[in-house]
């Protein structure tokens, strides 16, 4: 189902929590909303839910205005942070409510409830835990629980907040790639929040960057890392370290850091115009070269990462982190440090 | 007796709090001393009247009216102070108001004052002359020296019982299940029943059995208000110190087993209803 969010605004007593935003979701895509923690991302998922009213702007679903539509009414799958299952209720109950509690008319009969239940347990690979409480199953499990709940009333949208923020690392990865594929076979259109760009990058079709209310760039994850449109998105993808510089149209300085000059074709993005700039500088865009004498950067720890090297050096005031297919270097070593490319921003 | 001793060593592995012996020898010994030990002299002392005698004593008819009067009374008033005390509750955790703090403090009054004082300030209210009393008794509505007295006392000792047990409750339930319950469907009268009762029925049973508990052993405050009538508005607790004070002191204890019986067996229903609510 096609989503459209049009000039949506939101505001919490003084703070605006969402500022005009547009946005365009096509039918089966999966969308992450990715931003820092009060970038507003929550408070659009739940007004696209109908769980919140907007102050001014639209949501159309199918392009149908959503404005007078009550949450209930709405069909739409929401997984929620914490998964908010019903306590005093067994996971098939659960998973069950949202065909039980339709009006007579459209309900189904008690025999065809359970057979789409336990077809769900078994769509999200649960079939045993049927009969168990919610407080008597791992996290991993609640979510599919959830998940299995939320997708019972045949959503027409489902909404996921922070699906993987109360798990462990180990089943985040288990489960983003299940989700990813669980989305496909469906045949859905999921809309999902989160903070952390890998969970984005690796889930979505597209990923819409948050802050401050307002949505900074809506791209695929490709674009997004190839062509942040400003140093906000740059800095929260990828892991970079951010340098103040000086653009003077033709090389990037980083006066007074004692770092060579970059000059304009080693740049994979260069500022739109001369003036003080903030560069982004990845571990593998480091050079380090071992010196004989005295270098600009001396290093402190370095660590083996099953494809290279890591080396954490220290410039100056700043610690950097450089990888490297392989280094000869030793703590304590003094060495050459060069960036070998950058994206930099104008901030003038 | 093997079986027993491995029972206690498994719970001696579970438990979190250390010297599980000890704490289990002093719990036992605290609650001997107590509770059992009084309750059992209880039990025994109506036998003095042989079982004839007691059966004789209890089934008189003004006993078996003040029973009856008693049990009634601080069941409807437990029955009435539940939905009442869900309410307060509901509105004290949801809501944001000027003077919720006085509010929420002054549901304790009746934990804290004594009980004579409220039994007088009700009877004061209620009287036929009274603030209340007269509009009442204008619509011909007679509260004190009545039994709707009793249960008037009783509704005001018993109301803190249920707001109490259940307050935390609610505000240890997440909203988030309401949105839940809403985005898959449910109207409101379906989250309230299906969603956010079922969750609270533990606490409401508890803070049931509390206030129904609270106004059976309830004396200072109902003896002013009730007006004490025999077979009409004489509660099992007064007919007992009436007693006393006539030297019988069987026949009190007599009445006292026989409302310690079907005490008990009233608050094991309830226990065994949460079990079972808990279990389903």
């Amino acid at each position: 189902m096609s989503v459209s969010v049009q000039g949506l605004c939101r505001r919490f007593g003084n703070a605006a929590a969402l500022r005009d935003i547009d946005l365009e979701v096509r039918s089966g895509e999966f969308v992450a909303l990715l931003g820092p923690s009060g970038s507003g991302k929550t408070t659009l998922l739940r007004i696209l839910a109908g769980l919140e009213a907007a102050d001014a702007g639209r949501v159309l679903i199918e392009g149908q205005d959503m404005a007078d539509v009550p949450v209930r009414s709405r069909r739409i799958g929401f997984v929620f942070q914490h998964y908010a299952l019903f306590r005093h209720m067994s996971v098939f109950e659960n998973i069950a409510f949202g065909l039980r509690i339709r009006p007579r008319a459209t309900r189904p009969p008690r025999a065809e409830i359970a057979r789409r239940v336990t077809a769900l347990l078994e769509r999200v690979q649960i079939p045993e835990l049927a009969a168990r409480r919610p407080d008597q199953i791992s996290g991993g499990q609640r979510q599919r629980a959830a998940l299995a709940r939320a997708l019972a009333i045949e959503p027409r949208l489902l909404l996921l907040d922070e699906p993987f923020g109360a798990l462990d690392a180990e089943v985040r990865k288990g489960l983003r790639r299940w989700l990813r594929d669980l989305h496909r076979d469906m045949g859905l259109t999921s809309i999902f929040v989160t903070h952390d760009q890998d969970e984005a990058m690796e889930l979505a079709d597209r990923v819409a960057v948050m802050r401050g209310g307002a949505i900074v760039q809506y791209d695929t994850p490709e674009e997004l890392v190839e062509h942040p449109a400003d140093a906000f998105v740059a800095g929260f993808l990828g892991e970079a370290v951010r340098l103040e510089a000086q653009w003077d149209g033709t090389a990037l300085r980083f006066d007074p850091l004692p770092l060579a000059p970059l000059p304009a074709s080693a740049l994979r993005q260069a500022p739109r115009a001369p003036g003080p700039a903030l560069a982004f500088i990845r571990p593998r865009d480091w050079q380090v070269l071992p010196v004989a004498e005295a270098g600009n950067a001396t290093l402190r720890a370095r660590r083996p990462t099953g494809h290279g090297v890591r080396l954490e050096l220290e410039l100056g005031p700043l610690i950097v982190e450089a990888e490297l297919p392989g280094s000869p270097l030793r703590p304590g070593d003094a060495c050459l440090l060069r960036p070998g490319a950058a994206r930099a921003f104008a901030t003038g | 007796m093997a079986a027993a001793s491995t029972r206690l060593t498994a719970l001696r592995a579970r438990g979190a709090i250390p010297g599980f012996g000890a704490s289990l020898g002093v719990t036992l010994l605290w609650l001997g001393l107590i509770v059992l030990v009084p309750l059992a002299a209880l039990a025994v002392r109506p036998w003095e009247l042989g079982v004839q005698g007691v059966l004789r004593s209890l089934a008189e008819p003004r006993v078996l009216a003040a029973l009856r009067l008693s049990f009634l009374a601080s069941l409807a008033a437990a029955a009435v102070n539940l939905p009442i005390g869900l309410l307060l509750a509901w509105v004290l955790v949801r809501d944001r108001f000027p003077g919720r703090r006085l509010l929420d403090g002054a549901i304790d009054l009746p934990f804290a004052l004594p009980t004579a004082v409220a039994g007088l300030a009700l009877t004061a209210l209620y009287a036929p002359e009274g603030w209340l009393g007269a509009p009442l008794g204008a619509l011909g509505l007679k509260v004190a020296y009545t039994p709707l007295g009793v249960g008037i006392a009783m509704l005001f000792v018993g109301l803190p019982f249920v707001v109490r047990s259940v307050e935390p409750v609610l505000r240890d339930l997440p909203r988030e299940a309401e949105e839940a319950a809403a985005t898959l469907g449910a109207n409101r009268l379906q989250t309230l029943l299906r969603v956010v009762l079922p969750a609270l029925m533990p606490a409401l049973l508890a803070g049931f059995a509390m206030a129904f508990a609270r106004g059976l052993g309830e004396y200072g405050s109902v003896i002013f208000i009730a007006g004490n009538m025999p077979m009409v508005s004489e509660i099992a607790p007064l007919l007992i110190t009436i007693r006393l004070e006539q030297y019988d002191y069987a026949g009190a204890a007599a009445v006292g087993l026989a409302m310690l019986l079907l005490a008990f067996m009233i608050l094991l229903l309830l226990n065994w209803l949460q079990r079972w609510g808990r279990a389903k």
